[in-house]
């Protein structure tokens, strides 16, 4: 948020705390694209070292851990929004969505424009309301048009924009993040 | 600096400019109310797009040809000032006349003079973004020369007294019933008149068009131009377009007058080979463009002006993560993806140059001397499409950050307000107490979250809820359950 509003300064104390405080591990699993882009592609711009070994959810998944099939059981229709910094970052590619297709019970509806941005931007938001609801508007039809009754996404800053904007509608389509369906299971369903 | 001096000179009393349009955000939601404008641009940039993303698809070594066009722009850059020397004395060679122009100003004044010196009072012009960034034609009008647009989108947008939207398309913001209407009303103050019975299909219009401005390729004595590429090696210009229009004002007229950015040098014809392939493909979607035109100095009796232009590039080039937008071929394949721009339209950007380059070039070139020029770093998601898109490379959200980083160390209007809310907000996420304590009281009076926000925060509750917070947050979870 500091950074992308262009503060800088403030941008590189937190930088530096989240740096000396996730130093040392194999491992740093993020449950954001936006989040792991920040960290491994602009902390550097900060003149801020990004700790090593930070991964997205489904890159840690997928790649560190070789799962596909996390045994989670979850019988809805839902559909994937790919989220901008995952998709052309990150380059996650079809990762979140081959571990939702091993989910059991769960059938996955692709999205029509799907790589379009959602419109939250962060300040941009706030700052450019008027286009970001417009934008999201159009997001929303698309997720309505799929007939899901989940939307899911890696990433809750745009779950929390699609996710406003659909109870503001009273769209009637439950947004939830990836680790919450794949954390779902028979005994204890999310 | 130059440049926004240069702007605000130039346009004094003469309607069709951009100067004194209000901030991104108000006009974007103007832009956003306006259900044509929507259904235009929608429809236009979605076909533009389609069409790009198939014709790069097929050009299996399309990573290469990006690396590729990124380098020689940056060879070209890091070393401008031989290769401007080379081509100038090329072009010198080949009977050509060279003139350089720091700032818009000098550049209408060196074109207004040459004009003035053959005696006509009425140009024919090429489709250029340089002389629209210069506000040329209203220059010339203010010495009583008229100039003819000739390219067709361009001259809808002068039969209109409107402003262009698109780099490539600058009508794109209308659509074939509004263009049938604006042939009708204006064309006969211009010259022929449109058919009484003009239909709204692209053949009738196109073929008004052909012959309203035949009659004026036949009587134009000066043609204006820009160019897409100036080779340094030969001193030859090169314009790449689709309706045959530049070929005739590049060689019917007497005169011929090129008004050229000092960064469209390309060092050798070699480098070309690039541009060729991705230059059409990013802008029109199309394999290879219909007409290429290219010469080299004045032919036989010909005189020819070449009018080199800075207004503002030196500055560009100074700034080191800046200077990449320098490397921009004007294709717009940047504004065709771009959500932003197919919902604000390309007027909201209150510049020749909209869409997510205009973000990042114009504040620079005018140097952010309004609070227009200010918001535009914040005119975008930072969602990378324009990166991606981009045949050269342009890391667009990082200097749009880096601009975003400028407009807040200067804090301009509302950014001291921000200041204070964003270190206010850096103290509680950089202390785990507060943090922990924030969490706790959204947590337990999740009942009591708003529905409306004060202040710029009521720009998110206008149109979206507030997410109501946990009744445990993530980490008394772990506290508990690890």
């Amino acid at each position: 948020m500091h950074f992308n509003t262009g503060y800088r300064a403030d941008a590189e104390l937190l930088a530096r705390r989240v740096g000396e405080i996730f130093t040392g591990y194999d491992a740093v699993v993020m449950p954001s694209g936006s989040c792991a882009a920040m960290v491994r592609e602009w902390y550097p711009t900060l003149g801020v070292e990004p700790p090593s070994g930070v991964y997205e959810l489904s890159e840690f998944l997928v790649d560190v851990l070789g799962v596909v099939d996390v045994g989670a059981y979850f019988p809805h229709t839902v559909t994937y929004h790919p989220t901008c910094h995952s998709l052309r970052s990150l380059r996650v590619g079809t990762r979140p969505e081959k571990l939702l297709s091993a989910v059991r019970g769960l059938k996955l509806l692709p999205l029509g424009g799907a790589d379009e941005c959602c419109g939250f931007g962060g300040t941009f938001s706030v700052k450019n309301p008027a286009v970001s609801a417009a934008m999201c508007t159009d997001k929303v039809r698309n997720v309505l048009d799929t007939g899901a009754e989940v939307l899911c996404a890696a990433d809750n800053s745009c779950l929390m924009h699609i996710g406003g904007t659909m109870r503001r509608q009273r769209a009637g389509v439950r947004t939830m993040h990836l680790a919450q369906i794949l954390a779902s299971t028979e005994e204890e369903p999310a | 600096m130059t440049g926004a001096r240069a702007r605000g000179a130039g346009a004094t009393g003469v309607s069709g400019t951009f100067v004194g349009m209000p901030a991104f955000p108000i006009a974007s939601a103007k832009a956003v109310g306006d259900s044509q404008l929507r259904h235009n641009l929608h429809k236009a940039t979605h076909t533009i797009r389609g069409k790009r993303a198939a014709v790069v698809g097929e050009q299996p070594d399309w990573t290469e040809l990006r690396a590729a066009g990124a380098a020689i722009k940056n060879r070209v850059l890091r070393h401008l000032d031989v290769y401007l020397e080379q081509l100038e004395a090329a072009v010198v060679k080949a009977g050509g006349h060279v003139h350089w122009a720091a700032d818009a100003a000098e550049a209408n004044r060196i074109v207004t003079a040459l004009v003035k010196a053959t005696g006509e009072t009425e140009v024919v012009k090429v489709k250029s973004m340089a002389t629209q960034e210069i506000e040329l034609n209203e220059a010339l009008a203010d010495a009583g020369i008229t100039a003819y647009e000739t390219d067709l989108a361009e001259l809808i947008v002068q039969l209109g007294d409107d402003r262009p939207s698109h780099i490539l398309v600058p009508a794109i913001h209308r659509n074939r019933a509004e263009i049938r209407e604006i042939f009708q009303r204006s064309m006969s103050e211009w010259g022929r008149p449109a058919p009484a019975d003009l239909a709204d299909d692209p053949p009738a219009l196109a073929e008004a068009a052909r012959l309203h401005l035949r009659e004026r390729f036949l009587a134009a004595k000066v043609g204006i131009s820009g160019a897409n590429f100036a080779v340094a090696e030969t001193g030859t210009l090169v314009v790449l377009e689709s309706e045959g229009n530049g070929r005739m004002c590049l060689t019917l007229p007497e005169t011929l007058i090129s008004v050229v950015g000092i960064e469209k040098l390309v060092p050798t014809w070699q480098d070309l080979e690039v541009f060729m392939q991705t230059l059409p493909r990013s802008s029109t979607g199309e394999r290879m463009n219909p007409y290429t035109s290219m010469w080299t100095g004045a032919a036989e009796g010909q005189e020819f002006h070449l009018v080199l232009l800075d207004n503002g590039r030196t500055d560009v080039l100074a700034d080191q993560v800046g200077r990449q937008a320098l490397r921009c071929i004007r294709c717009s394949a940047c504004l065709n993806v771009c959500p932003v721009y197919e919902r604000a339209g390309g007027h909201a950007y209150g510049s020749v140059y909209p869409g997510p380059i205009g973000a990042i070039l114009t504040p620079q070139l005018r140097g952010m001397s309004s609070e227009l020029d200010e918001s535009l770093p914040y005119a975008s998601t930072l969602c990378g499409a324009c990166y991606d898109v981009c045949p050269v490379e342009i890391n667009i959200p990082e200097v749009l950050l880096d601009l975003r980083a400028k407009v807040a160390a200067a804090g301009g209007k509302g950014h001291r307000v921000e200041r204070l809310a964003m270190a206010g907000a850096r103290r509680v996420l950089e202390s785990p107490g507060l943090l922990k304590a924030g969490q706790r009281a959204a947590g337990r009076f999740r009942r009591l979250t708003p529905r409306r926000l004060p202040g710029p925060l009521a720009g998110w509750t206008d149109t979206r809820d507030i997410p109501a917070p946990p009744p445990q947050s993530f980490r008394e979870w772990w506290e508990r359950n690890r």
